[in-house]
C-alpha cells in the first residue's frame, strides 16, 4: 500500500517539475530489471542529474526474460528509449533491423575508446565504429563446492581438464539407473555452448571462426576433438547430465540450493547468486587447460547503446550522449563494481591489484586477459546449432564427427544470410 | 452500458409502411451489431492487415526504412525445415490434445453431473489447473518429468523392482526420459496441455448439460430410455452447439499452442531439437529473439491460412441447426 | 429450493453407476490435484525447501508471503489486474452475448459472414499484434493507462462464439411469442435470452477473467511504468538472469489464484441456478 502510494507521490512531484522546467531535456533509459542493477543506475542517474541540471533521465525496466520483447514491439512506435542497454551477442539482429544506431563522432574518438576499453570490448564495433560501450564486462570461471570437494578427499580445484574429469568421477553418485549428484552441471543452452566454442575449441588448438568472423572454422580436427571432449563428458565419462536440475537455471540452482552438482563453468554476472545463495564453502577458480597449458575464456558484456530516438534532435542527442559517456566512466565502473558487483569495462581498472588478489573476483579478471567475445550475427541461432550438436550427441547417439560438420554447414548459412544484405 | 438503437423505428405514431418485418430486424441487428463491429475492424482486423503486410517488406524499426520484398518470405517457407518440424509438430500436438480434451472433458462433466455430494469439491478441483499459473505448471511438471528424480521414474523403478522379486522380469520397465527425449517430449508436453485446458473443457460442457431442459430426459424416460440411451439420443444432440464450440475453441487454441511448450523447456524453448516446437513459438523467436518481424508475419500468415481451413472444414462437418 | 439433480443419481439408493462415477472422480482427482497443491504448499516452504522434493513443508513459513505482499509491489499490481479483468469481464458479458445473440436470433443479409469474420479474428495470434496496438497506443495516449491495459480483451471473439452457441439451443418460439407480446427487440434479448443462457454467460464470466489474469506480452509491453503492471508481468521479475526467486513465484501465484477461485465459485453457482430457470420454462 504504502509503497504505491509513495509511487503516486513520485509521480504526481516528477510531473510537477516537468511543467516546470519546459525546457529540460527528458532522456529515457532502459535496462532490465535487477535489484542492484536499478539502484546503481539510480544512483547514477542522481550524479548525472546534479552534474547537468538541465537534463532529466528517465530509467525504465523491464523483466529479463522478455526484455528483447518488449524492445522489439515498442521502439517501431517511436517513441521509448534513447539509451538502451544490450547484450552485446544481439548488436547484429538489432542493428539490422535500426534499433541501435553508431555512437556519433562529435561525442565519442573511436582511437580513445580502442585504448580506454579492454580488447574484447571491440566486439561492440562494426565498420570501425562503436555501436555501445559497456559499464561492467563479465568472462567465466569454474565454481566448485569445496565442502564436497573435502568429502572426496580432493584438496583443491582442478588445473587441468584430466584431472577435472577424475574429481567429476568422484564426485559423481549413483543409485541404481539414476544419478543422484553429479561432478559437473553440464549447460550448454547456459555458457556451456560458450565454453565450446570459445574455450575448449582455442585450446584444442583451433579457432571457432576466421579472423574476420565471416567464415567457420572449427571443422577442424581441433573442434571435433574439444566437442568430443565436451560431449563425452556426458556419454563416456558420465561426469554430467543433461537437464540434471530441471528449471531456466538448473545447473545453477543444483551448484547453490540443492548442491548435488559440485562444479559448474559460470560467469561473473552469477557471483552474486551464489554469494546470496550458497549455504556451503565454496570457490572460483580459473578455466582447467590441457596439458599444453593454453588458456582461453569467453568474455561478454552488456551494453549501453542510442536508438534512433537520440537522434531526433541534437539537444537530445547531447544528452543522451553525455550520459552514455558518464555511465561508462571509470567512476560509474566503480560504483557498478561495488553496488552490483560486475567487473570494470576499462583497461585502467583491470589491472587493479587488489582485485586480482579477490580470491573470488581474481579469477574472472585475471581471466579477461585472454578472453574472447565471440562476434555473433545472430546469436539465438547459433546457440542453437551448438545446443542442437551436443543433444544429437548425447539424447540421439549420433556419430560426433558427423554431427559436428553438420553443425558447422548450419553455422556457416547463418552467417553466410547475415552477410547478403 | 447497453447501446440505445440510433436508428430505431419509432413505435408509435405514423406507421412506416416502407419497413417490412424483416427489414426491421435487420436494422435492429445492424444496430447491435454496430459498435462490436468497429472495435474488431480497429482494433483487430486493420492491425492484422498491417501486420500481414509487414509479410511483404523487410522488417525496421522505421516505417519509412521497410523495403518492399514481395513474396520473398514465402518462398523461404518453402525450404525452411525448421518450420516444417514445426507445422508437423502443431498438426500432430492438435491431433492429440483436441480429441482428447473433447473425451476426458465430455466424461468428466457427465461423471460430474452424476453425483451430488462434493459436486463443488470436485469442480473445483478439476478447473484448478486451469487457473495455475503457467510457471508453476511448467516448474512442478519439470520436477515430475526429471529423468533422475521425478516421481513417473520413481513410479517406473519401483514396478521394475516389483516385478522382478515376483519373478517377471520382462514386465519391468526402465526409466524414461520424457522431456529430454526426442520422441517422447511431444507427446509429454501434450499431457500437459491436455491436464491444465481440462478444467476449461468441463465447465463449458457442465454449462452445456445444465442447458438442457429437463423436460426432454423425462419424456425419454417415460419412453423407456436407458442412462446410456438417454446420454446418446438426447444430452448427445442438444449438446452439438457447445460441442461444436469445444473442438473449434480447442483446435484454434492448440494450432496457437505456445505458453506450455515455451515454459516447459525453457532451457532450449521447442526443444530438444526442435520436438516440441510449435508454429506460434517459432515465429515468437522469429520476431522477439531475432528480430526477423517480416519473416515472423509470414509465418503467421500461414498459420492464420492453417486455422482458417481447419476450422471452417470444422464447421462445416460439426455443426448441425438445433432449432425446436 | 428446486431440486437439481438432473439424471443419474436417485436421492434415497445409491446406484452402481453412481459408485463408479465417484470412483473414477476421485481417482481423477489425484491427478488434477496434486500439480496443484505441491505448488500451494512450496509457497510456505524457504527457498532451499522448494528445490527438496517433498511434498509437505518441513518448516512453514509465511516468509514468502510477507516478502511478496511488504517487500515487492504485488499489491499494486494486484490491484491492476483486478481493474483490467473487472473492465473486461463487464464488458465481455454484455457485447459478446448480445453480438450472440444477434448472430442466432436475428435474421438479418450478412450474418454467417459477420460471423466468420469475427470467428476469423481468433485466428490472428495476438503476439503479432502487439507492434500495430503499440504504435497506436503511443499516438492516442494509451499507454500506461488502464484503457490501454484492457482494451484488446473487451470483445473476445471466443465469447461471442461461445454465446452464438449458447443462445442456438435456445427454443425459437419463445422469441416469436416475445415479438407478439410486443417486447421490443432489445428486450427480447435483455429479459428473455439472457436470463436463458445464464450458464454460458457464467462460463464466459470465468474463461474471461482467467485469460485476462494471466495475460503477459501486451501488459507487458503498454505498462512502461512500475504502477502499471499487472501480476503477471510482476511476477516474470522475480526471474533474474542469473536465478529464479522460485519461493516468491509460489508465494505471488499462491495469492493469485484467490480471486480466480472466487470468481468460479462466483459464478458457478450461476451455473447451477441457470438450471433452475431452464428447468422452470423448458
Amino acid at each position: 500500500m504504502k509503497r504505491w502510494l509513495v509511487g503516486l507521490a513520485l509521480a504526481a512531484s516528477v510531473s510537477v517539475g516537468f511543467v516546470g522546467l519546459a525546457q529540460k531535456t527528458t532522456i529515457t533509459y532502459w535496462q532490465y530489471a535487477y535489484d542492484t542493477r536499478v539502484q546503481a543506475m539510480d544512483q547514477l542517474i542522481q550524479q548525472f542529474e546534479q552534474a547537468n541540471p538541465d537534463i532529466t533521465v528517465k530509467q525504465e525496466t523491464f523483466p529479463y526474460n522478455a526484455y528483447q520483447q518488449q524492445v522489439a514491439a515498442s521502439l517501431p512506435a517511436g517513441q521509448g528509449a534513447d539509451v538502451v542497454q544490450l547484450y552485446y551477442g544481439w548488436l547484429d539482429t538489432w542493428l539490422r533491423s535500426g534499433y541501435v544506431e553508431a555512437l556519433p563522432s562529435q561525442y565519442f574518438d573511436t582511437a580513445a575508446l580502442d585504448s580506454a576499453f579492454i580488447p574484447m570490448v571491440q566486439a561492440a564495433k562494426r565498420n570501425g565504429q562503436y555501436y555501445g560501450l559497456p559499464t561492467a564486462v563479465r568472462s567465466l570461471a569454474l565454481f566448485y563446492n569445496k565442502d564436497m570437494f573435502k568429502a572426496a578427499g580432493i584438496d583443491g580445484p582442478p588445473a587441468t581438464w584430466d584431472q577435472f574429469v577424475q574429481d567429476a568421477k568422484a564426485l559423481t553418485k549413483k543409485s541404481g539407473p539414476r544419478f543422484t549428484q553429479v561432478g559437473f552441471g553440464i549447460a550448454p543452452n547456459g555458457q556451456g555452448h560458450n565454453l565450446l566454442r570459445e574455450v575448449l575449441i582455442r585450446q584444442f588448438g583451433g579457432q571457432p571462426y576466421s579472423a574476420d568472423g565471416t567464415q567457420v572454422a572449427y571443422d577442424s580436427e581441433a573442434g571435433l576433438k574439444a566437442f568430443e571432449f565436451y560431449t563425452g563428458l556426458v556419454t563416456k565419462d558420465q561426469v554430467a547430465v543433461l537437464n540434471f536440475v530441471p528449471g531456466d537455471n538448473g545447473y545453477r540452482d543444483g551448484f547453490i540450493q540443492l548442491q548435488n552438482i559440485a562444479m559448474i563453468v559460470d560467469g561473473s554476472f552469477a557471483i552474486g547468486s551464489v554469494k546470496a545463495g550458497a549455504q556451503f564453502d565454496w570457490g572460483v577458480a580459473e578455466i582447467p587447460t590441457l596439458a599444453n597449458g593454453v588458456k582461453s575464456d569467453f568474455g561478454s558484456f552488456w551494453m549501453n547503446g542510442l536508438t534512433p530516438n537520440a537522434f531526433k534532435d541534437p539537444a537530445k542527442l547531447e544528452a543522451a550522449s553525455k550520459f552514455l559517456q558518464f555511465v561508462t566512466s571509470p567512476d560509474a565502473m566503480k560504483l557498478w563494481l561495488n553496488v552490483v558487483g560486475e567487473l570494470p569495462a576499462r583497461a585502467s581498472l583491470v589491472d587493479d591489484p587488489s582485485l586480482a588478489s579477490d580470491p573470488v573476483y581474481g579469477p574472472f579478471i585475471k581471466s579477461l586477459a585472454y578472453s574472447h567475445a565471440t562476434q555473433f550475427v545472430d546469436e539465438t541461432a547459433q546457440r542453437q546449432v551448438f545446443m542442437d550438436a551436443v543433444n544429437r550427441v548425447v539424447l540421439e547417439h549420433q556419430d560426433p564427427a558427423a554431427v559436428w560438420s553438420q553443425a558447422a554447414k548450419e553455422e556457416q548459412a547463418i552467417l553466410d544470410k547475415a552477410q547478403t544484405p | 452500458m447497453p447501446t440505445p438503437p440510433p436508428d430505431a423505428p419509432p413505435r408509435r405514431g405514423r406507421p412506416r409502411r416502407r419497413l417490412t418485418l424483416g427489414t426491421r430486424e435487420a436494422l435492429w441487428a445492424y444496430a447491435f451489431l454496430l459498435l462490436p463491429l468497429a472495435f474488431y475492424g480497429f482494433l483487430r482486423i486493420y492491425p492484422a492487415v498491417q501486420s500481414f503486410n509487414l509479410s511483404l517488406h523487410r522488417w525496421h524499426v522505421d516505417p519509412a526504412q521497410r523495403t518492399f520484398l514481395g513474396l520473398t518470405y514465402y518462398r523461404e517457407m518453402l525450404s525452411d525445415p525448421k518450420l516444417h518440424r514445426a507445422l508437423t509438430n502443431t498438426l500432430l500436438y492438435a491431433a492429440i490434445i483436441v480429441p482428447a480434451q473433447l473425451v476426458l472433458g465430455l466424461t468428466i462433466a457427465v461423471l460430474l453431473d452424476a453425483v451430488r455430494r462434493l459436486r463443488p469439491l470436485f469442480r473445483a478441483i478439476y478447473f484448478s489447473p486451469y487457473v495455475t499459473p503457467a510457471a508453476a505448471v511448467a516448474w512442478v511438471w519439470g520436477w515430475m518429468y526429471s529423468v533422475n528424480f521425478g516421481v513417473f521414474n520413481n513410479a517406473l523403478i519401483a514396478w521394475s523392482d516389483f516385478v522382478t522379486r515376483v519373478g517377471l522380469p520382462w514386465l519391468s520397465i526402465p526409466p524414461q526420459a520424457f522431456l529430454s527425449d526426442p520422441k517422447q517430449a511431444l507427446p509429454a508436453v501434450a499431457a500437459v496441455v491436455v491436464w491444465q485446458q481440462l478444467g476449461f473443457q468441463v465447465v463449458i460442457f457442465l454449462a452445456g448439460l445444465q442447458g438442457i431442459p429437463r423436460m426432454f430426459y423425462d419424456a425419454a424416460a417415460i419412453d423407456g430410455a436407458g442412462a446410456l440411451q438417454r446420454f446418446r439420443y438426447v444430452t448427445l444432440p442438444l449438446l452439438n452447439p457447445v460441442m461444436v464450440f469445444s473442438v473449434v475453441i480447442s483446435t484454434i487454441a492448440t494450432l496457437q499452442l505456445f505458453d506450455q511448450v515455451v515454459n516447459i523447456n525453457f532451457t532450449d524453448q521447442g526443444g530438444p531439437l526442435n520436438s516440441t516446437l510449435s508454429i506460434a513459438l517459432y515465429m515468437y523467436q522469429l520476431a522477439f529473439s531475432r528480430f526477423q518481424i517480416g519473416y515472423a508475419s509470414a509465418v503467421t500468415v500461414l498459420l492464420f491460412v492453417l486455422i482458417l481451413v481447419v476450422t471452417l472444414l470444422q464447421l462445416r462437418l460439426l455443426q448441425r441447426r438445433v432449432e425446436y | 429450493m428446486i431440486d437439481l439433480e438432473t439424471f443419474g443419481e436417485a436421492r434415497q439408493r445409491p446406484n452402481a453407476g453412481t459408485v463408479v462415477a465417484y470412483v473414477l472422480l476421485a481417482v481423477g482427482s489425484v491427478v488434477m490435484f496434486f500439480p496443484f497443491v505441491w505448488m500451494l504448499l512450496s509457497a510456505f516452504k524457504p527457498i532451499r525447501e522448494i528445490f527438496q522434493l517433498t511434498v509437505l513443508p518441513h518448516v512453514w513459513t509465511l516468509q514468502n508471503f510477507r516478502q511478496v505482499l511488504f517487500q515487492t509491489a504485488f499489491p499494486r499490481w494486484f490491484l491492476n489486474s483486478l481493474v483490467v479483468a473487472g473492465i473486461s469481464t463487464v464488458s465481455v458479458l454484455f457485447f459478446c452475448s448480445l453480438v450472440g445473440y444477434t448472430l442466432t436470433r436475428l435474421r438479418f443479409p450478412g450474418r454467417n459472414a459477420i460471423f466468420l469474420i469475427i470467428l476469423s479474428t481468433l485466428m490472428v495470434p495476438t503476439e503479432m499484434l502487439v507492434i500495430p496496438w503499440y504504435v497506436m497506443s503511443t499516438q492516442y495516449g494509451w499507454v500506461n493507462t488502464y484503457w490501454g491495459l484492457a482494451f484488446p480483451g473487451l470483445i473476445p471473439a471466443f465469447g461471442v462464439f461461445l454465446m452464438r452457441q449458447f443462445f442456438q439451443t435456445l427454443p425459437r418460439d419463445l422469441f416469436d411469442a416475445g415479438r407478439v407480446d410486443g417486447v421490443s427487440e432489445f428486450g427480447l434479448f435483455w429479459r428473455i435470452g439472457l436470463p436463458l443462457v445464464r450458464p454460458g454467460l457464467a462460463a464466459l464470466g470465468i474463461f474471461n477473467f482467467v485469460g485476462n489474469w494471466n495475460a503477459f506480452l501486451w501488459p507487458l509491453i503498454i505498462a512502461k511504468s512500475p504502477a502499471m503492471r499487472t501480476v503477471p508481468v510482476g511476477v516474470a521479475l522475480f526471474s533474474g538472469e542469473a536465478s529464479t526467486q522460485w519461493n516468491l513465484i509460489m508465494a505471488a501465484s499462491a495469492l493469485a489464484i484467490v480471486p480466480v477461485l472466487l470468481v468460479f465459485f462466483v459464478f458457478q453457482r450461476q451455473i447451477i441456478e441457470g438450471v433452475v430457470l431452464t428447468g422452470v420454462k423448458g
